[in-house]
């Protein structure tokens, strides 16, 4: 099983997104501090990031990154 | 030939950046600053050669992330190729690839990094490896043809010496590897060549002088 990106086809999060998601419930992050918290590799916390603003579901802040009202009620 | 197909950024330079599918997404050069990276290239999925040298690669996996060094993958073939080989070799050999690899099908990226040598073929990447700092510097080049797999012993020497010349300012000589002792810079004055000998080096003579680490 390969590494999948962070946002499917339909739009919806998928696991590793959904851990990215997690890892920015409680306050908006910088990639580092996100690729610390979820264990996930700078790179693929950068490119999934990128996927999780263009799907709207998150949004960026100077360097930090933060859930959007549409993720925070798909996590709810 | 056409220019496009052989440029090439050379030691030194920064590498130009990108945008790619890969098997995990789509990825930017810039996504790995900060850390090492080694992007190759490959001829083509489902060969017998490449696929020793993914089996390879996959092995030196844990080494070089003890290295914060990440791998990077490219050829010519699509995602679906990509996946299905790696899902092939997991099957057959028992081997799990776990870094990205490129889809470059308009082989935008092999011809910003000069990976097609059209008179070996035209439609084919050589066996390139760049191996970029985390400033996204090139800092190594190597080309293999289609026929001679890669020596991943030696990528690893290379990492480790350029890693060890960044952080203790030396040079390494022939045949180095961790443990042994390196060059120091030689004196660029005659006041620093007649010091040389006075300064508890191994000195051969005031230009050739070794330290241990």
């Amino acid at each position: 099983m390969i590494d999948m990106p962070c946002v499917s086809p339909d739009g919806k999060p998928t696991k590793s997104g959904i851990a990215t998601l997690s890892a920015i419930k409680n306050g908006a992050l910088t990639p580092e501090a996100v690729s610390e918290k979820t264990g996930q590799a700078l790179f693929k916390v950068r490119s999934g990031l990128r996927e999780l603003v263009k799907a709207e579901l998150v949004e960026q802040k100077d360097k930090n990154y933060k859930l959007t009202p549409k993720a925070e009620q798909l996590l709810a | 030939m056409e220019n496009s197909e052989v440029g090439l950024p050379l030691i030194g330079e920064k590498a130009p950046d990108f945008e790619a599918v890969t098997t995990q997404g789509t990825l930017r050069l810039s996504d790995f600053e900060g850390s090492w990276l080694v992007l190759f290239s490959h001829p083509a999925d489902f060969t017998p050669v490449c696929t020793t040298e993914f089996i390879a690669f996959s092995n030196i996996y844990s080494e070089l992330q003890k290295r914060n060094t990440q791998l990077l993958g490219l050829s010519v073939d699509s995602v679906s190729s990509h996946i299905a080989w790696v899902r092939n070799v997991e099957e057959k050999m028992g081997v799990k690839i776990p870094f990205p690899i490129i889809a470059d099908l308009n082989k935008e990226v092999s011809k910003k990094f000069g990976m097609i040598h059209p008179a070996q073929s035209k439609t084919e990447t050589v066996r390139c490896v760049f191996i970029i700092d985390p400033e996204s510097k090139i800092r190594t080049i190597l080309y293999y043809p289609l026929t001679t797999g890669r020596n991943m012993n030696e990528i690893l020497r290379i990492i480790d010496a350029l890693q060890t010349t960044d952080k203790h300012k030396v040079a390494t000589p022939a045949n180095w590897n961790v443990g042994d002792p390196v060059v120091v810079p030689p004196p660029n004055s005659t006041e620093g060549a007649e010091e040389r000998g006075k300064e508890g080096y191994d000195c051969k003579d005031w230009y050739l002088c070794f330290k241990k680490l």
